[in-house]
């Protein structure tokens, strides 16, 4: 045989002998930048010095499991963050003292998302926090009943963190901005310098909450055991791997489904706001999401440029660049993280959807939105496919 | 050109071309020849455009910094410009995710432009509008991620 068409052969015989990866090269880039293994540390949050003081981490824990924070003594952030339950509570409406318009968001991973909420009107997890400890139907209680709390239980751990609690003696029990009639009288009539000390305090137990929410690790799942293996060229193991209809609903997520514009990164989520043609929920008020959720970032004392930010206005920017176009925005939210998603029906942000099949048939096709405009085009997809994009779901519920 | 370098060439080839494949596959087809160039002349060539990521890195997530680089048709530095920013995704009907502003500038001509983000990959444009000496011209740069 002549010597070049030897060649030729062991060439080609080099090429078809390799051990057939389930995945191209493109592919695992892909998956690659899915996985577990692609995520950034959790970025700082300069708007909260304590943000990685362990002290604070451990404060924050006993107060996210204390239900004396709330109005009936029986709500805790921990009532509809369920610590075995993906930090969530699977009803469709959050119920703390009364029931929410929208649906409790798993807390994984939510440290490192510039803003918090389905229509992130937080711009920090330490402002986030703030938001149901004041909610009339969630901890339904005002901040200085909080602030008095924090002296009557934790004092020496605040002031351990924090420095000297103020001089509380002269606090009345309920007083707050969004409370009761009542309440809010009596927070108007307080001296201004008693109010900013109530809402430092106020401020402080949102940073020692997030604080302990930056310990919470994300969950590793059997698709970033795989993609870890096959990208150190290893064999996953049988029981590690996914199988063939997995690996075509991961190529329908990255490829015909699109998914993947919204669902990216490590976290599967793009931190930003979409209209995916959600329908409205009977009884509800209407929501426009992110739309409405910009005047209210721009006046929250508690924001990255406000007062009680430990940040110069420089650190800022997701606030100070953030889009303003109101329209562009009409009834969009926040792509959640789709780890452990397929295991935590209902779905969206006020419970619309109940099962991950009915979920992957909305996408499919494509219903036009209540109002604004959808971003979504019908897939069409057919029984097999759609089994296969739930089957690939499944591969990122935590082990 | 030794016969083995020959077919280990066409075997590079051969894997590359099923790689690029794969590539366009997963992604929403581009327009054909679209311009990806990141210096250009501005619309009506009033002005040499140029923008690059600050940090020579175009990134999917994180906020981060472009340099707009602006001079005249001859060269020399455009040292007075205001510049708006606008964009977003052709394809997708949407616009930037930020509303990114030019707030300095870094040398003669090269304007810092603070808040970029790309939130997710594609196809995106990113617009400016330049102002300088009573002239106005925009500049129009395609970017894929």
């Amino acid at each position: 045989m002549p010597k070049t068409r030897l060649i030729a052969l062991m060439s080609l015989a080099l090429v078809a002998g390799c051990e057939p990866s389930p995945l191209t090269p493109q592919e695992l880039e892909t998956a690659k930048s899915l996985a577990l293994m692609s995520l950034e540390p959790i970025p700082p949050s300069p708007s909260n010095a304590q943000a990685d003081n362990p002290q604070a981490a451990a404060l924050g824990a006993k107060i996210f499991f204390d239900a004396g924070f709330s109005g009936n003594g029986a709500v805790a952030c921990a009532t509809c963050h369920l610590p075995d339950r993906q930090l969530q509570d699977d009803l469709p409406l959050a119920k703390g003292v009364g029931t929410t318009d929208r649906r409790s968001m798993p807390l994984l991973g939510a440290a490192w998302s510039p803003f918090l909420f389905w229509d992130g009107h937080k711009d920090s997890l330490w402002s986030q926090a703030l938001g149901p400890l004041e909610s009339p139907v969630e901890h339904g209680a005002t901040r200085t009943f909080h602030a008095r709390h924090i002296a009557g239980q934790y004092k020496a751990e605040y002031e351990a963190i924090f420095g000297t609690f103020p001089d509380a003696k002269d606090w009345p029990a309920h007083a707050g901005p969004g409370g009761t009639k009542e309440e809010q009288t009596a927070w108007q009539v307080l001296p201004e310098n008693t109010r900013k000390e109530i809402d430092q305090v106020f401020a402080n137990i949102g940073k020692s909450l997030e604080a302990f929410q930056r310990t919470l690790p994300l969950l590793q799942t059997r698709f970033d055991i795989f993609i870890e293996a096959l990208a150190k060229g290893q064999n996953p193991e049988p029981d590690q791997s996914l199988n063939t209809q997995e690996i075509a609903g991961f190529q329908l997520f990255t490829g015909k489904g699109e998914c993947i514009n919204c669902h990216n990164g490590p976290r599967l989520t793009d931190d930003h706001f979409h209209n995916t043609g959600v329908g409205e929920v009977a009884g509800l008020p209407k929501d426009r999401g992110r739309a409405a959720a910009i005047a209210l970032l721009d006046s929250d004392p508690f924001n990255c440029l406000g007062a009680y930010s430990d940040a110069a206005p420089g650190q800022c920017g997701e606030l100070q660049f953030m889009s303003r176009d109101e329209h562009e925005f009409e009834r969009a939210f926040k792509p959640p993280s789709l780890r452990g998603a397929a295991a935590r029906p209902p779905y969206m942000h006020s419970g619309q959807i109940s099962s991950i099949e009915a979920v992957v048939e909305h996408y499919s096709l494509a219903p036009e939105a209540p109002s604004g405009h959808t971003e979504l085009k019908p897939l069409n997809l057919t029984t097999e496919e759609k089994a296969a994009l739930i089957a690939f779901l499944h591969t990122l519920d935590p082990l | 050109m030794k016969p083995l370098r020959i077919v280990a060439a066409l075997v590079v080839l051969l894997l590359l071309g099923f790689g690029g494949f794969v590539a366009f596959r997963m992604l929403q087809p581009l327009p054909d020849g679209l311009d990806l160039a990141r210096s250009k002349q501005s619309a009506a060539g009033l002005f040499i455009v140029a923008v690059e990521p600050e940090d020579g890195k175009m990134q999917r997530g994180p906020l981060h910094a472009w340099i707009a680089s602006v001079s005249n048709p001859d060269g020399t530095p455009v040292a007075d410009a205001t510049i708006a920013i606008d964009g977003g995704m052709p394809q997708h009907g949407h616009g930037l995710p930020t509303e990114p502003r030019a707030t300095g500038s870094t040398a003669p001509g090269k304007y810092r432009i603070e808040g970029v983000k790309f939130n997710m990959g594609g196809w995106w444009v990113l617009k400016l509008k330049i102002e300088a000496g009573g002239k106005t011209d925009t500049a129009e740069f395609n970017l894929v991620l």
